[in-house]
């Protein structure tokens, strides 16, 4: 006879608003084997777990049920009060009553009903427990860090500053990512090259980082404390060991008219090429995309002037394997393509640019030197309209959410432009100015009445070229949705940011879930912002949403605290819900009949074979076996399994069927 | 008359699913009390006897659901499910039982109105379907071979 204790939370009043609460713990007080039931306010309070502490001691409990919120939230809550208290932690069972039923149901005898039900399942489930005892798994003490931008060169610096191993892989040619294509930042104004390439220089000389430009992840497998990974490095054509970086073959190469990614296409750059100067590591690849001898046979002029015979033209990609622990997602994000804007022209007008463009146009290290000239014909615009909110907030170009830095930077883009250009003026066409931080609104004010921009609210609708002039068409809705018309010389487009291109295949290879915007999404929105659903793996930068330069270096300090905590242990406790095969102890009886049809959909390599020997050594069977260490307990094999021989703790046949006939009988 | 309300199951996986529904309720988006949630680790655990013992135990339909396909926690888990459904799909139809019954669907972590759909969707066709009491008697006819009792 079970000794079942039920706890009913009121949870403030998010369940005891729609939930008769105390009625669900007078009913499910009379089920079979509830020896104790009670309802409270806070159940997760520290006056609540000690109640159920204290009821699991006094009436002797074997089974608690907290009928409370999702388990996702609070499960290793009561479970480790659970443990506290003496009772086997994975006798502890929670029915969600809250986001599964109070929060969406109206209150009536429906939705408590449906809460019994819910209790009810968990009683007659948590009868079938069986106490079982955590798993421990070694951690590998090295962080992979995918992502060269700010967020993982902050994350990578603090992993290895606790004294731990990172392998850092970055897609382009340089760590450094966009902030490393800003000209100055908000809303200081100090400029981006000058605090970040310190910190560039600093992941490539620290003895505890390893850097794999030009690569990418490939392949991840495994789980916490344990990932293999698999990475590609993509073939640089140059031999680094060699190479000093003295940059000469960049300078005679004879293609020289390539649009150089790192300068918005304002630049051209050769084929052989550093995307820029402070690059690290500052040695060139060979775009073999564009390079005469990859696409005619011959040239090698790069070869020929080398003075350290570094070109290798016969390079392969090679595939290296690495065991981590943990990984830090900093993968970034990306701005709209130019095919969003069709009514602005962007794309088809030379002097309408993104504000990535603009970036460069006012780097001093940019294709002009940092003077403000308009890509067409290079002279200086006297007249800039500067477009915030360029497809963000607009459901009509399917991004619903706020871009979140393009208010400050547009408001830093006026700035410049009025340092740089004295007799200009400045429009802002903006809906709302959200400059929410330290010192924002403050350096919004600045722009407005010191550097006399011209804030319009009102929306763009169109933006045409005549005679010479950028004709954009707007409305001023502060004056009652006047039409304005202002010549311009020149349009800088404030355009959304948007997840990185690959995000979604990225999100697949490592097993993490992403939001509808393929922004990587966070396990709790508020409570666990740098963690993701998947165990080991964490979030930095503006790869989980767009954030700026302060957001994401906090966010990766916070994802590499939790690294560092990871690997603060030897060993991981990990649940033991796992599969198992049954066995009786020798002579060896099992259902299992070695089929191993299980064996081939584990995605974990996780069952093995075992060889069952007679006295005289001979193999009387073969049987499945599963290593608790790779099993992640996802049950396929269980489902699989002709025989029934292979099941798995916390959601076993026995459990699954009592829950349904529990649910359908009342 | 009072409207029928039918008894709905839906096995639903840990990582997507049961997440997307905690976000429906995060999200306080509203709907039908007729369907309650098992947990399973994944969709690739959820064997058919499964689906068989809750219509035994007097379910007037199912949902089964899921990561979409690539997003499964386990790397491949929904994709046995869903090739397990193809085949055990032709199996029900042969054996008379109401495949209509039985609603798939991938909801991930970040769809909370699309599980509120799932959800009153699957209820309103089930209601206008009416009561499974003909899934006993083909369990019965099959075990003891009585005749007429497949007639609708």
């Amino acid at each position: 006879m079970s000794r079942i204790g039920v706890f009913v939370c009121h949870c403030g009043e998010n369940i005891s608003a729609t939930v008769n609460c105390e009625k669900v713990a007078k009913i499910t007080g009379e089920l079979k084997g509830v020896e104790f039931s009670t309802d409270y306010k806070y159940m997760c309070s520290y006056p609540g777990q000690t109640l159920i502490k204290e009821a699991i001691k006094e009436h002797k409990l074997d089974g608690v049920v907290v009928a409370a919120c999702s388990p996702r939230m609070h499960e290793p809550t009561f479970r480790k009060a659970c443990a506290e208290a003496g009772l086997n932690p994975f006798l502890c069972e929670m029915s969600n009553i809250r986001e599964h039923c109070s929060w969406v149901h109206p209150k009536d005898d429906l939705t408590t009903e449906k809460a019994q039900d819910l209790v009810r399942v968990m009683v007659e489930k948590v009868k079938k427990n069986k106490a079982l005892n955590s798993i421990k798994v070694p951690v590998t003490k090295t962080a992979l860090v995918i992502g060269g931008g700010i967020a993982g060169i902050q994350a990578a610096l603090d992993i290895a500053n606790c004294g731990h191993k990172v392998i850092m892989v970055e897609r382009q040619p340089s760590i450094g990512g966009h902030m490393s294509q800003l000209s100055e930042t908000f809303p200081t104004l100090d400029c981006s090259q000058c605090i970040l390439t310190p910190r560039m220089v600093e992941v490539a000389q620290h003895p505890n980082i390893t850097l794999h430009t030009y690569s990418e992840v490939e392949s991840v497998d495994g789980f916490i404390g344990n990932f293999k990974v698999k990475i590609r490095k993509r073939s640089k054509s140059i031999d680094e060991h060699l190479c000093t970086g003295c940059g000469l073959c960049t300078t005679k190469c004879p293609q020289k008219k390539i649009p150089n990614e790192f300068e918005r296409g304002l630049g051209f750059r050769p084929a052989i090429y550093v995307p820029f100067p402070q690059a690290v590591p500052n040695k060139p690849v060979i775009d073999r995309e564009h390079c005469t001898y990859y696409i005619k046979g011959k040239c090698k002029i790069c070869e020929i002037v080398c003075p350290t015979k570094a070109i290798r033209f016969d390079q392969e990609d090679e595939v290296i394997d690495v065991a981590v622990g943990a990984i830090v997602m900093a993968t970034g994000f990306d701005v709209l393509k130019t095919d969003y804007f069709p009514e602005y022209g962007y794309g088809k007008y030379a002097d309408v640019i993104d504000g990535l463009a603009f970036e460069r146009l006012a780097s001093a290290s940019g294709p002009t030197q940092g003077e403000i000239r308009r890509p067409s014909d290079g002279k200086i615009p006297k007249k800039i309209v500067f477009v915030a909110c360029a497809g963000s907030r607009d459901p009509a170009k399917g991004i619903e959410y706020c871009s979140k830095i393009c208010c400050m930077y547009t408001a830093k883009h006026a700035m410049l432009y009025k340092h740089k250009v004295h007799d200009g003026i400045p429009y802002v066409f903006y809906m709302d100015i959200r400059a929410g931080g330290k010192n924002y609104e403050e350096f919004v004010r600045r722009t407005i009445v010191e550097d006399e921009t011209q804030y319009i609210r009102g929306r763009v609708s169109t933006i045409y070229e005549k005679n010479g002039k950028l004709i954009v068409k707007g409305a001023d809705t502060l004056m009652g949705a006047q039409p304005v018309e202002i010549e311009a010389d020149m349009v800088v487009l404030a355009t959304a940011g948007v997840a990185n291109h690959g995000a979604e295949e990225l999100a697949q290879t490592v097993h993490i879930s992403y939001d509808p915007y393929k922004f990587f999404a966070e396990a709790h929105p508020k409570l666990k912002p740098v963690e993701t659903n998947t165990a080991g793996i964490f979030l930095a930068g503006a790869c989980q949403a767009p954030k700026d330069i302060p957001e994401s270096v906090a966010a990766a300090s916070g994802a590499a605290v939790k690294v560092a905590a990871l690997f603060s242990n030897d060993e991981l406790t990990r649940d033991p819900l796992v599969a198992v095969v049954n066995r009786s102890a020798p002579p060896v009886y099992s259902q299992c009949v070695g089929c191993f049809l299980c064996q081939s959909v584990c995605p974990y390599q996780a069952i093995e074979r075992e060889e069952i020997k007679n006295r005289n050594g001979e193999v009387i069977k073969t049987l499945a076996r599963v290593n608790e260490g790779l099993c992640q307990g996802c049950g396929t094999c269980v489902a699989l399994c002709r025989t029934k021989a292979i099941d798995i703790h916390g959601y076993s046949n026995q459990q699954v069927y009592t829950e349904i006939m529990a649910l359908l009988n009342d | 008359m009072q409207e029928f309300e039918p008894k709905i199951v839906a096995f639903v996986c840990n990582w997507c699913t049961y997440a997307g529904a905690d976000l429906t309720g995060t999200s306080r988006i509203k709907y039908s009390a007729n369907v309650k949630i098992i947990r399973f680790p994944c969709t690739g655990r959820i064997d058919f006897m499964i689906l068989m013992k809750a219509f035994e135990n007097g379910a007037d339909g199912i949902i089964v659901s899921g990561c979409h396909p690539n997003d499964c926690h386990y790397s491949t888990g929904n994709f046995h499910a869903r090739r397990r459904w193809i085949v055990f799909r032709n199996l029900l139809n042969f054996s008379g039982i109401d495949t209509e019954r039985i609603q798939f669907s991938w909801v991930s972590a970040a769809e909370g109105f699309k599980w509120a759909d799932v959800v009153n969707n699957t209820v309103k066709k089930i209601r206008e379907i009416g009561p499974y009491e003909n899934y006993n008697k083909i369990a019965v006819s099959t075990l003891f071979k009585e005749e007429g009792a497949t007639n609708e």
